[in-house]
Protein backbone atom coordinates (compact mmCIF):
# COMPACT_ATOMS: atom_id res chain seq x y z
CA UNK A 1 0.00 0.00 0.00
CA UNK A 2 1.37 3.76 -0.95
CA UNK A 3 3.02 5.05 1.98
CA UNK A 4 3.91 8.78 3.22
CA UNK A 5 7.58 10.12 3.41
CA UNK A 6 9.36 13.14 4.37
CA UNK A 7 12.40 14.52 3.08
CA UNK A 8 14.76 17.17 4.93
CA UNK A 9 17.27 17.63 7.83
CA UNK A 10 17.70 15.96 10.65
CA UNK A 11 15.73 17.31 12.96
CA UNK A 12 12.91 18.38 11.41
CA UNK A 13 11.60 14.80 10.19
CA UNK A 14 12.95 12.95 13.30
CA UNK A 15 9.47 13.59 15.48
CA UNK A 16 7.59 12.12 11.93
CA UNK A 17 9.72 8.73 12.59
CA UNK A 18 6.85 8.05 15.89
CA UNK A 19 4.13 8.65 13.41
CA UNK A 20 5.47 5.74 10.98
CA UNK A 21 6.12 8.20 8.11
CA UNK A 22 9.33 7.25 6.32
CA UNK A 23 11.79 9.86 7.12
CA UNK A 24 14.76 10.66 4.61
CA UNK A 25 17.38 12.53 5.38
CA UNK A 26 19.10 15.43 3.19
CA UNK A 27 22.25 17.10 3.65
CA UNK A 28 22.46 18.54 -0.21
CA UNK A 29 20.34 19.32 -2.75
CA UNK A 30 22.06 16.07 -4.77
CA UNK A 31 20.82 13.89 -1.94
CA UNK A 32 17.49 15.88 -2.22
CA UNK A 33 17.01 15.40 -6.09
CA UNK A 34 18.23 11.62 -5.34
CA UNK A 35 15.14 10.97 -3.49
CA UNK A 36 12.69 13.10 -4.72
CA UNK A 37 13.57 10.91 -8.45
CA UNK A 38 13.09 7.88 -6.21
CA UNK A 39 10.08 8.56 -4.26
CA UNK A 40 8.53 9.34 -7.92
CA UNK A 41 9.24 5.61 -8.60
CA UNK A 42 8.50 3.94 -5.26
CA UNK A 43 5.22 3.50 -4.10
CA UNK A 44 4.95 6.51 -2.50
CA UNK A 45 1.47 8.75 -1.96
CA UNK A 46 2.65 11.87 -0.19
CA UNK A 47 6.01 13.08 0.38
CA UNK A 48 6.64 16.00 2.36
CA UNK A 49 9.57 18.42 2.35
CA UNK A 50 10.58 20.87 3.96
CA UNK A 51 10.63 24.57 2.43
CA UNK A 52 14.74 24.87 2.96
CA UNK A 53 15.00 21.45 1.16
CA UNK A 54 12.61 22.23 -1.66
CA UNK A 55 14.31 25.90 -2.28
CA UNK A 56 17.38 24.13 -3.27
CA UNK A 57 15.62 21.71 -5.98
CA UNK A 58 12.88 23.82 -7.96
CA UNK A 59 13.36 21.97 -11.36
CA UNK A 60 13.17 18.66 -9.85
CA UNK A 61 9.74 19.97 -7.97
CA UNK A 62 8.52 21.25 -11.16
CA UNK A 63 9.22 17.97 -13.11
CA UNK A 64 6.70 16.13 -10.60
CA UNK A 65 4.08 18.95 -10.34
CA UNK A 66 2.44 17.28 -13.05
CA UNK A 67 2.56 13.95 -11.94
CA UNK A 68 -0.82 12.29 -10.09
CA UNK A 69 1.50 10.91 -7.55
CA UNK A 70 3.45 11.59 -5.48
CA UNK A 71 1.89 14.31 -3.87
CA UNK A 72 5.13 16.94 -3.07
CA UNK A 73 3.78 18.93 0.14
CA UNK A 74 6.52 21.58 0.99
CA UNK A 75 6.30 22.52 4.86
CA UNK A 76 8.13 24.31 7.10
CA UNK A 77 10.98 23.01 8.96
CA UNK A 78 12.28 23.19 12.41
CA UNK A 79 13.97 26.40 11.61
CA UNK A 80 10.23 28.05 10.59
CA UNK A 81 8.96 29.15 7.23
CA UNK A 82 10.14 30.27 4.49
CA UNK A 83 6.90 31.38 2.80
CA UNK A 84 7.84 28.62 -0.17
CA UNK A 85 5.16 26.77 0.34
CA UNK A 86 2.26 29.81 0.32
CA UNK A 87 4.47 31.38 -2.42
CA UNK A 88 3.71 27.69 -4.69
CA UNK A 89 0.06 27.87 -4.05
CA UNK A 90 -0.27 31.80 -5.66
CA UNK A 91 1.89 30.50 -8.31
CA UNK A 92 -0.65 27.41 -9.31
CA UNK A 93 -3.47 30.51 -8.91
CA UNK A 94 -1.58 32.82 -11.15
CA UNK A 95 -1.04 29.80 -13.98
CA UNK A 96 -4.83 28.83 -13.41
CA UNK A 97 -6.49 32.55 -13.36
CA UNK A 98 -4.19 34.34 -15.27
CA UNK A 99 -3.63 36.66 -12.03
CA UNK A 100 -2.23 36.23 -8.36
CA UNK A 101 -5.99 36.38 -7.12
CA UNK A 102 -4.64 36.96 -3.60
CA UNK A 103 -2.85 39.83 -3.84
CA UNK A 104 -5.96 41.32 -3.94
CA UNK A 105 -6.90 39.89 -0.92
CA UNK A 106 -4.02 40.92 1.30
CA UNK A 107 -2.02 43.42 -0.16
CA UNK A 108 1.00 42.99 2.26
CA UNK A 109 0.45 39.01 2.54
CA UNK A 110 3.49 37.66 1.25
CA UNK A 111 6.24 39.48 3.92
CA UNK A 112 3.93 39.28 6.37
CA UNK A 113 6.56 37.42 8.51
CA UNK B 1 -6.69 36.46 -41.39
CA UNK B 2 -5.56 34.35 -43.66
CA UNK B 3 -8.13 31.90 -45.57
CA UNK B 4 -7.04 28.49 -46.05
CA UNK B 5 -5.85 27.16 -49.75
CA UNK B 6 -8.81 25.56 -51.46
CA UNK B 7 -10.62 25.05 -54.56
CA UNK B 8 -13.66 27.58 -54.66
CA UNK B 9 -16.19 25.16 -55.43
CA UNK B 10 -19.76 24.12 -54.01
CA UNK B 11 -18.35 20.80 -52.73
CA UNK B 12 -15.98 22.61 -50.75
CA UNK B 13 -18.26 24.90 -49.75
CA UNK B 14 -20.29 22.76 -48.41
CA UNK B 15 -17.59 20.67 -46.36
CA UNK B 16 -16.32 23.97 -44.91
CA UNK B 17 -19.66 24.60 -43.40
CA UNK B 18 -19.84 21.34 -42.02
CA UNK B 19 -16.71 22.15 -40.17
CA UNK B 20 -17.61 25.42 -38.93
CA UNK B 21 -20.50 24.29 -37.50
CA UNK B 22 -18.47 21.61 -35.78
CA UNK B 23 -15.82 24.28 -34.99
CA UNK B 24 -18.62 26.29 -32.89
CA UNK B 25 -19.61 23.09 -31.20
CA UNK B 26 -16.52 22.53 -29.42
CA UNK B 27 -15.52 26.44 -28.94
CA UNK B 28 -18.71 26.31 -26.90
CA UNK B 29 -18.01 23.30 -25.07
CA UNK B 30 -14.59 23.68 -24.29
CA UNK B 31 -16.05 27.02 -23.07
CA UNK B 32 -18.35 25.75 -20.48
CA UNK B 33 -15.35 23.42 -19.73
CA UNK B 34 -13.08 25.64 -19.15
CA UNK B 35 -15.76 28.10 -16.77
CA UNK B 36 -16.92 25.14 -14.59
CA UNK B 37 -13.07 24.14 -13.95
CA UNK B 38 -12.35 27.85 -13.00
CA UNK B 39 -15.03 27.34 -10.64
CA UNK B 40 -13.97 24.28 -8.68
CA UNK B 41 -10.44 25.84 -8.69
CA UNK B 42 -11.42 28.68 -7.13
CA UNK B 43 -13.56 26.93 -4.33
CA UNK B 44 -10.69 24.79 -4.01
CA UNK B 45 -7.69 27.22 -3.72
CA UNK B 46 -9.52 29.27 -1.26
CA UNK B 47 -9.55 26.61 0.93
CA UNK B 48 -6.30 25.17 0.84
CA UNK B 49 -5.01 28.83 1.00
CA UNK B 50 -6.63 28.81 4.51
CA UNK B 51 -5.82 25.07 5.57
CA UNK B 52 -2.02 25.91 4.57
CA UNK B 53 -1.86 28.90 7.07
CA UNK B 54 -3.39 26.89 9.88
CA UNK B 55 -1.21 23.93 8.83
CA UNK B 56 1.78 26.34 8.75
CA UNK B 57 1.32 27.20 12.27
CA UNK B 58 0.14 24.29 13.77
CA UNK B 59 3.52 22.14 12.72
CA UNK B 60 5.27 25.33 14.25
CA UNK B 61 3.63 24.81 18.07
CA UNK B 62 4.65 21.55 17.04
CA UNK B 63 8.59 21.79 16.40
CA UNK B 64 8.84 23.88 19.31
CA UNK B 65 7.65 21.19 21.35
CA UNK B 66 9.65 18.97 19.63
CA UNK B 67 12.62 21.88 20.58
CA UNK B 68 11.61 21.63 24.07
CA UNK B 69 12.01 17.26 24.06
CA UNK B 70 15.21 16.98 22.51
CA UNK B 71 16.71 19.47 25.00
CA UNK B 72 15.85 17.33 27.70
CA UNK B 73 16.73 14.37 26.37
CA UNK B 74 20.33 12.63 24.68
CA UNK B 75 19.99 12.49 21.10
CA UNK B 76 20.54 8.98 20.86
CA UNK B 77 17.79 8.37 23.75
CA UNK B 78 15.58 10.67 21.61
CA UNK B 79 16.57 8.89 18.23
CA UNK B 80 15.92 5.43 19.83
CA UNK B 81 12.45 6.41 21.13
CA UNK B 82 11.44 7.49 17.69
CA UNK B 83 12.63 5.25 15.62
CA UNK B 84 11.43 2.12 17.67
CA UNK B 85 8.67 0.20 16.21
CA UNK B 86 6.27 2.67 14.88
CA UNK B 87 4.53 0.24 11.89
CA UNK B 88 5.11 2.21 8.52
CA UNK B 89 1.77 4.29 8.06
CA UNK B 90 -0.02 2.93 5.06
CA UNK B 91 -2.43 5.75 2.91
CA UNK B 92 -4.87 3.96 1.26
CA UNK B 93 -5.52 6.20 -2.45
CA UNK B 94 -8.36 6.62 -4.32
CA UNK B 95 -8.96 8.61 -7.52
CA UNK B 96 -11.80 11.27 -8.25
CA UNK B 97 -12.53 12.72 -11.46
CA UNK B 98 -13.01 16.21 -11.78
CA UNK B 99 -13.81 17.26 -14.98
CA UNK B 100 -12.03 14.42 -16.71
CA UNK B 101 -9.21 15.56 -14.28
CA UNK B 102 -7.76 12.53 -12.31
CA UNK B 103 -7.16 13.69 -8.72
CA UNK B 104 -5.81 11.59 -6.11
CA UNK B 105 -7.92 11.15 -2.69
CA UNK B 106 -6.59 10.32 0.70
CA UNK B 107 -8.06 8.02 2.71
CA UNK B 108 -6.28 8.20 6.15
CA UNK B 109 -7.43 5.17 7.61
CA UNK B 110 -8.82 6.98 11.19
CA UNK B 111 -10.22 3.44 12.54
CA UNK B 112 -6.56 2.33 12.99
CA UNK B 113 -4.94 6.07 13.09
CA UNK B 114 -5.29 6.96 16.82
CA UNK B 115 -3.90 10.41 17.51
CA UNK B 116 -3.67 9.68 21.09
CA UNK B 117 -1.57 6.51 20.77
CA UNK B 118 2.15 6.33 21.25
CA UNK B 119 4.55 4.16 19.29
CA UNK B 120 7.12 4.13 22.17
CA UNK B 121 7.31 2.90 26.15
CA UNK B 122 6.44 5.63 28.64
CA UNK B 123 9.62 4.79 30.19
CA UNK B 124 13.06 6.81 29.47
CA UNK B 125 10.87 9.40 28.15
CA UNK B 126 9.93 12.65 29.20
CA UNK B 127 6.50 14.10 29.00
CA UNK B 128 7.66 16.80 26.38
CA UNK B 129 8.64 13.95 23.96
CA UNK B 130 4.61 12.72 24.49
CA UNK B 131 3.00 16.30 23.92
CA UNK B 132 5.25 16.82 20.78
CA UNK B 133 4.16 13.68 19.20
CA UNK B 134 0.85 13.96 19.98
CA UNK B 135 0.50 17.50 18.34
CA UNK B 136 2.15 15.93 15.25
CA UNK B 137 0.20 13.19 14.87
CA UNK B 138 -2.85 15.65 15.41
CA UNK B 139 -1.83 17.58 12.29
CA UNK B 140 -1.17 14.48 10.56
CA UNK B 141 -4.57 14.80 8.53
CA UNK B 142 -4.54 18.72 7.98
CA UNK B 143 -1.06 17.89 6.32
CA UNK B 144 -2.54 15.01 4.21
CA UNK B 145 -5.85 17.04 3.41
CA UNK B 146 -3.33 20.02 2.41
CA UNK B 147 -1.04 17.50 0.06
CA UNK B 148 -4.43 16.34 -1.76
CA UNK B 149 -5.47 19.66 -2.26
CA UNK B 150 -2.54 21.05 -3.09
CA UNK B 151 -1.58 18.20 -5.55
CA UNK B 152 -5.56 18.83 -7.02
CA UNK B 153 -5.11 22.80 -7.21
CA UNK B 154 -1.83 21.64 -9.55
CA UNK B 155 -3.86 19.32 -11.85
CA UNK B 156 -6.41 21.50 -12.40
CA UNK B 157 -4.55 24.31 -13.06
CA UNK B 158 -2.89 22.57 -15.62
CA UNK B 159 -6.20 21.37 -17.30
CA UNK B 160 -7.69 24.91 -17.45
CA UNK B 161 -4.34 26.42 -18.71
CA UNK B 162 -4.69 23.51 -21.68
CA UNK B 163 -8.38 24.00 -21.83
CA UNK B 164 -7.57 28.05 -22.15
CA UNK B 165 -5.24 27.06 -25.09
CA UNK B 166 -7.98 25.20 -26.68
CA UNK B 167 -10.83 27.60 -26.35
CA UNK B 168 -8.66 30.81 -27.63
CA UNK B 169 -7.28 29.04 -30.79
CA UNK B 170 -10.47 28.03 -31.73
CA UNK B 171 -12.02 31.01 -31.24
CA UNK B 172 -9.37 33.37 -32.77
CA UNK B 173 -7.81 30.96 -35.52
CA UNK B 174 -9.78 28.12 -36.28
CA UNK B 175 -13.19 30.02 -36.46
CA UNK B 176 -11.93 33.24 -38.27
CA UNK B 177 -10.07 31.39 -40.57
CA UNK B 178 -12.70 29.12 -41.95
CA UNK B 179 -15.67 31.92 -41.71
CA UNK B 180 -13.08 33.83 -44.09
CA UNK B 181 -12.61 31.14 -46.58
CA UNK B 182 -16.20 30.21 -46.71
CA UNK B 183 -16.76 34.35 -47.22
CA UNK B 184 -14.17 33.83 -50.33
CA UNK B 185 -15.78 30.52 -51.70
CA UNK B 186 -19.50 32.19 -51.70
CA UNK B 187 -18.06 35.59 -53.18
CA UNK B 188 -16.24 33.58 -56.13
CA UNK B 189 -19.58 31.38 -56.98
CA UNK B 190 -21.70 34.51 -56.99
CA UNK B 191 -19.30 36.23 -59.25
CA UNK B 192 -19.42 33.21 -61.70
CA UNK B 193 -23.03 33.43 -61.33
CA UNK B 194 -23.37 36.85 -62.09
CA UNK B 195 -20.51 35.81 -65.18
CA UNK B 196 -22.74 33.49 -66.36
CA UNK B 197 -25.68 35.53 -66.27
CA UNK B 198 -24.07 38.06 -68.06
CA UNK B 199 -22.79 36.03 -70.82
CA UNK B 200 -26.69 34.29 -71.18
CA UNK B 201 -27.98 37.79 -71.60
CA UNK B 202 -25.81 38.63 -74.24
CA UNK B 203 -26.50 35.31 -76.21
CA UNK B 204 -29.92 36.15 -75.81
CA UNK B 205 -29.25 39.41 -77.08
CA UNK B 206 -27.40 38.74 -80.06
CA UNK B 207 -30.45 35.75 -80.73
CA UNK B 208 -32.96 38.91 -80.65
CA UNK B 209 -30.86 40.85 -83.08
CA UNK B 210 -30.78 37.70 -85.25
CA UNK B 211 -34.18 37.15 -85.32
CA UNK B 212 -35.05 40.88 -86.14
CA UNK B 213 -32.46 40.90 -88.75
CA UNK B 214 -34.52 37.96 -90.19
CA UNK B 215 -37.91 39.37 -89.92
CA UNK B 216 -36.82 42.77 -91.18
CA UNK B 217 -35.22 41.02 -94.36
CA UNK B 218 -38.21 38.87 -94.78
CA UNK B 219 -40.97 41.93 -94.52
CA UNK B 220 -38.61 43.96 -97.24
CA UNK B 221 -39.11 40.94 -99.51
CA UNK B 222 -42.57 41.19 -98.91
CA UNK B 223 -42.84 44.57 -99.81
CA UNK B 224 -41.04 44.73 -102.64
CA UNK B 225 -43.15 41.78 -104.34
CA UNK B 226 -46.28 43.50 -103.37
CA UNK B 227 -44.81 46.78 -105.58
CA UNK B 228 -43.53 44.51 -108.23
CA UNK B 229 -47.04 43.63 -108.93
CA UNK B 230 -48.32 46.40 -108.80
CA UNK B 231 -46.35 48.19 -110.85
Amino acid sequence: MPKVAIIGDRDSIMGFAALGVQTLETRSPEETRRLLRAASTDDLAVVFITEQAAEAVPDTLAALRLQRLPAILPIPSIAGRTGLGMTDVRETVRKAVGVDLFALDEPSGRDKE
Amino acid sequence: MARIQVNPTRMELLRLKKRLAVARRGHKLLKDKRDELMKRFLDLVRSNRDLRQEVETRLAEAFREFVLARAVLSREALESALLMGAPPLDLPVDTQNIMSVEVPVFELLFAEYRADELPYGMAGTPGELDAAIATFREILPAMLRLAEMEKTAQLLAEEIEKTRRRVNSLEYVLIPRLAETIRFITMKLDENERGNTTRLMKVKDMMVRQALEQARKFDEGVAAEREGRLA
